[in-house]
């Protein structure tokens, strides 16, 4: 299954990430069937598709959470696994985050586990998803709403090529949200691949740049969206 | 494949019915010990196959680890199992014989204990494949695989210095040990023989193991395509 | 790659917290070894002479089940809310996390021995005939064959179906020829018997041994998926 979409050789939409005949199994359940696709930088992609078909396994497989059972996943030229590790950034379902320590001393640990030193950039994030960094509250203590924008904090620290984010708006109130989303829009513009599963796709319309559509564990649609701006190049 | 099979199946027999002829009828009844001595034909035999079944485990875990094959981590869990029945021979007939001539069923013998921690070992091994998850089960268990490996001559050397009391090597001994060549005839007949059947059953275990990845692939597949109406 | 050191030290600092905020591991494993202690010495009634024979294997024996409550604590706060995933997901060596954990549950365990031994010596009229200051080194390689296979089987059993019971079934086997030694140091050490000397270098070269394999293997787990 392939699937046609702009082929130049303008090096920001050579792929970022290439996918080839990916399949994952789990026993008896195929969690990804075969799925090969190419996502290009500077593009925002909505990933679609029912409970169960596949959506966070494809993150997780980007990632290099998984290894996949068979098939190849490149991301950003090299197909190890995590090798990129680096350049992606991801944000489970899960808040994958302490209870026990608060805002800032989570960012502060995992930034050194990226190498970044310092309060700097942990503040830097925190107020760009619109929390602050002196709120000395344990992040068992925090609402759904800041749980989820506390993760995307994380997930952005290391200022990521690759963003991949599962449910970043459940539970996150209609303000937040918004800003949530105008942050996306900025990283897309700033040239990195965001992917976002959701099941709140009009929060994303206007800005959104292609809809992926996953059932049973394939990619079943691919469709370019029409964005906001007056200019929108990649839309064919 | 199959006529092999039968083939192969028919000679083990034959060495298998052979071996025991040598060993209950041929072999000379042994001085000291009696008949009891007989079990050895049986108990050493076990051994020597369930350490080279335990050694093919490991070799297989470390190529799975290495190519991520599913026909090593096939081959990983038939010598495991097979190689755990022959080892619970060994450690049923051990006591059996032992009591007899040493007047207890057990003793803290360097031989004797790792064979009992080597079958722990496995017995764990085979608990773990059963609870991890589908997709890092054969992982997980290569690596307790080779660590089984390690710790096996861990124990082997703390029980020749910590438990200090060790009886005289019956089998294969130094010189002095001198067996009859119509024992050694019997011992290495049934070797042969229980090598053939610990294959045999190898053979039949792996073959299961395949076709049971092929199903749950094949299930896996199937059942998305068949609920979802998409062919492929 | 980001450095080896850096990481290994703010996770064990970040675990040292965590611990210090819940104290989930701590209590527990403190708690349960004093109910061992306390029913191992309701169930044999001993002699000065005969305590000093076997509390060797009592000790070991019982710091061996309360590790194992330690040890599953320290990797069930992981798991909560998937945090590993954060981990694993970034560029930070896997071996300083295994590392990180092992010191981590070292220095709990090695607490645990330190305000264990006091009891002991009062449930079981304990008093050693040999030097008993090497009674440390016992306790310190002793301490670390538990734990550096206990951490990394941990990793491996929190990912079973069955979780924590898994621990103690993977970790009890591997664990008896190091078991061995650590009663055998002991003993020798309380009785005045022989010398400890074998029992501690052997000790010594399991740890080493088992650090290395566990080093070496831990990426491998840590990504089983």
């Amino acid at each position: 299954m392939s699937f046609s979409h702009p082929t130049t050789t303008d090096p920001e939409s050579a792929p970022a990430i290439v996918l080839s005949e990916v399949t994952k199994l789990y026993g008896r359940f195929a969690a990804l069937r075969g799925v090969s696709a190419e996502f290009v930088p500077a593009r925002l992609y909505l990933v679609l598709g029912d409970n169960g078909a596949g959506k966070s396994t494809l993150l997780r497989a980007i990632a290099g959470l998984m290894r996949p059972s068979r098939g190849t996943v490149t991301v950003l030229g090299s197909s190890q696994l995590r090798s990129a590790a680096a350049q992606i950034g991801y944000m489970a379902h899960a808040p994958l985050l302490y209870d026990e320590m608060d805002g800032m001393e989570n960012l502060r640990y995992f930034a050194r586990l990226y190498g970044i030193r310092g309060d700097q950039r942990c503040a830097e994030v925190m107020r760009a998803v619109g929390l602050d960094p002196a709120l000395p509250r344990r992040v068992g203590q925090y609402s759904q709403g800041m749980r989820q924008r506390l993760s995307l904090a994380r997930a952005i620290l290391n200022d990521p090529v690759v963003v991949l984010l599962d449910e970043p708006f459940s539970n996150v109130d209609i303000v937040s949200a918004r800003e949530m989303v105008r942050l996306l829009g900025e990283m897309r513009d700033a040239g990195k691949a965001v992917f976002v599963v959701t099941h709140q796709p009009a929060l994303l319309d206007g800005v959104a740049d292609e809809s992926i559509f996953m059932d049973a564990g394939a990619i079943t649609e691919r469709r370019s969206q029409v964005r906001d701006e007056l200019h929108s190049p990649r839309v064919s | 494949m199959k006529s092999a099979f039968s083939i192969f199946a028919l000679i083990t027999l034959a060495l298998l019915s052979y071996g025991l002829y040598q060993g209950l009828i041929v072999a000379p009844r042994e001085m000291t010990m009696g008949d009891v001595q007989r079990i050895f034909y049986y108990h050493v035999p076990s051994a020597w196959t369930a350490f080279l079944c335990f050694f093919a485990n490991l070799v297989a875990s470390i190529w799975y680890l290495a190519t991520r094959e599913p026909k090593a981590d096939a081959i990983a869990l038939s010598t495991a199992e097979v190689g755990v029945v022959f080892c619970t021979v060994v450690l049923v007939t051990g006591p059996i014989w032992a009591k007899p001539i040493w007047g207890i069923w057990w003793t803290w013998d360097a031989r004797l204990t790792s064979t009992l921690v080597l079958w722990l070992i496995y017995v764990s091994y085979l608990l773990l494949r059963r609870y991890s998850t589908a997709g890092q089960n054969p992982v997980l268990a290569s690596v307790l695989a080779i660590f089984g490996a390690v710790d096996v001559v861990f124990v082997y050397m703390a029980i020749r210095w910590f438990r200090t009391q060790h009886p005289q090597p019956v089998v294969g001994g130094g010189e002095g040990s001198g067996i009859d060549p119509r024992m050694m005839n019997a011992l290495l007949m049934n070797w042969v023989g229980f090598l053939g059947l610990a294959l045999l059953v190898i053979w039949l275990r792996y073959k299961l193991e395949r076709l049971r990845q092929q199903v749950e692939e094949a299930h896996a597949m199937r059942a998305i395509a068949g609920a979802k109406g998409v062919a492929r | 790659m980001s450095a080896f050191l850096p990481v290994l030290r703010v996770t064990l600092a970040k675990d040292m917290r965590l611990e210090w905020r819940s104290k989930d591991a701590i209590n527990s494993m403190l708690f349960f070894a004093l109910l061992v202690v306390v029913i191992f010495s309701f169930s044999f009634d001993l002699t000065a002479e005969e305590s000093r024979r076997i509390a060797g294997g009592l000790v070991w024996v019982a710091l061996l089940f309360a590790a194992v409550v330690a040890l599953n604590q320290t990797w069930a706060r992981e798991l909560r809310n998937q945090v590993l995933d954060a981990y694993r997901v970034s560029p930070a060596p896997a071996e300083s996390l295994f590392l990180a954990k092992a010191i981590g549950n070292f220095l709990f365990v090695i607490i645990l021995v330190a305000l264990m031994t006091p009891l002991f010596v009062v449930f079981y009229d304990l008093r050693s005939v040999g030097p008993a200051y090497q009674l440390v080194f016992a306790a310190v390689l002793g301490t670390w064959a538990l734990v550096v296979n206990g951490t990394f089987f941990a990793a491996m059993s929190i990912r079973t179906r069955s979780r924590e019971v898994m621990l103690p079934l993977l970790l009890f086997p591997i664990s008896i020829p190091a078991l061995l030694a650590m009663v055998a140091a002991t003993t020798a050490i309380l009785t005045g018997d022989n010398s400890p000397y074998l029992s501690l270098v052997f000790l010594a070269v399991y740890d080493i041994v088992f650090t290395i394999v566990g080093f070496f293997l831990f990426e491998t787990v840590l990504h089983a998926e």
